[in-house]
């Protein structure tokens, strides 16, 4: 069992089912689906009101999403931790700014390019899967298991744009 | 805060640290492997996503039936998955980590996920609750009435998933029997 845990990486398919069990379990429990982007959001609208001191009840954007912390936006403060502990286990964790990759280009080999690609490539995320309604969690997995239309289009819109940008850059 | 709604914010702690423990461990959380997925070298990110999503929509289904669960499908259209989608591609390509994947990157260590990309992640989520007013008429155009599969067609859910399954086990024998 401590051998599981200390090994870097396991099987795609055992991870793969293991998410999709923790959604079941997700639905049944918390009667919620697993997702991501929309904390963003919710973080936008409460910077903005403790920092720039906007009005945000006059932003009908924030009006709808609600800014302040909820299920989800603690799910996200959970990934940061599990996957803290996970690579802590296996001896992987290290602090790094530049990804290791073995597909170089200046965005990300330089501090100068990495800085920009990342906060860039940040800035379409948000406002993508804010466009969408969702991201790779909230339409890729949990969106398509329910066989949801607005999901399977946008999951294959993400890799579509995905592999084009990519294919261009590398 | 009432007891009910602190009991919500430790479930949803409780289903992340276990939502990226295993991501971490999938690899997903590498940078090196979302872009060797999106330069189609290495598959290991559509495995765990339609693995997951193939043993989702079985439990989900029964669930459904058995009335334990309840459907919460997202409200959309064309326009709207397909560009937002395709914008969120090119971040995904830039960044090299989606929302909740940058999320565990952060916590193995990786500070391009923690500083650049959250801070574009919100910054990104802000322009658009700032244009929001603007793009709210257009958003709504063409949304879907209908908004699974199984209700667009009014057929059961088993009509979808069975094929899809063998679709998806199909693709994997592919992936493995090519090496990917």
């Amino acid at each position: 069992m401590m051998d599981l845990l200390t090994l870097s990486t396991w099987s795609p398919y055992v991870i793969g089912a293991a998410i999709g069990i923790l959604s079941w379990f997700s639905f049944m429990f918390s009667r919620k689906a697993l997702g991501t982007s929309t904390s963003y959001a919710r973080t936008a609208g409460m910077l903005e009101k403790k920092f720039l001191k906007v009005d945000i009840s006059q932003k009908p954007y924030y009006e709808k999403i609600v800014s302040r912390i909820d299920w989800q936006w603690m799910l996200v403060v959970g990934i940061f931790i599990g996957s803290f502990i996970s690579a802590v286990l296996s001896g992987e964790f290290s602090i790094s700014f530049l990804p290791e990759t073995e597909f170089s280009s200046i965005l990300n080999t330089t501090y100068t390019g990495r800085i920009f690609s990342s906060l860039v490539g940040g800035v379409f995320l948000g406002f993508g899967s804010r466009f969408a309604g969702g991201c790779t969690s909230g339409h890729g997995i949990s969106g398509t298991l329910q066989l949801a239309i607005s999901s399977w289009l946008a999951a294959v819109s993400f890799f579509i744009g995905g592999v084009i940008t990519a294919l261009l850059i590398f | 805060m009432t007891a009910e709604k602190k009991a919500n914010l430790i479930k949803g702690l409780f289903t992340g640290i276990i939502f990226g423990f295993l991501l971490q461990k999938g690899g997903a959380t590498r940078y090196n492997v979302i872009i060797g997925q999106l330069v189609l070298e290495d598959f290991t990110v559509l495995k765990i996503m339609l693995t997951a999503a193939a043993v989702g929509m079985v439990g989900i289904y029964i669930l459904k039936n058995a009335n334990l669960a309840e459907l919460a499908p997202k409200s959309g259209s064309v326009f709207k998955s397909v560009t937002g989608g395709l914008l969120f591609g090119i971040g995904f390509a830039l960044l090299g980590y989606c929302p909740g994947t940058a999320a565990g990157a952060a916590g193995q260590g990786n500070l391009d996920a923690l500083i650049p990309g959250i801070l574009g992640m919100i910054g990104g989520s802000a322009i658009f609750a700032n244009i929001y007013p603007a793009l709210r008429s257009f958003l709504s155009r063409g949304e879907f009435k209908a908004l699974t599969f199984p209700e667009k067609y009014s057929i059961s859910p088993w009509k979808i998933i069975i094929p899809l399954l063998g679709a998806i086990l199909i693709f994997f024998y592919f992936l493995e029997k090519s090496g990917l």
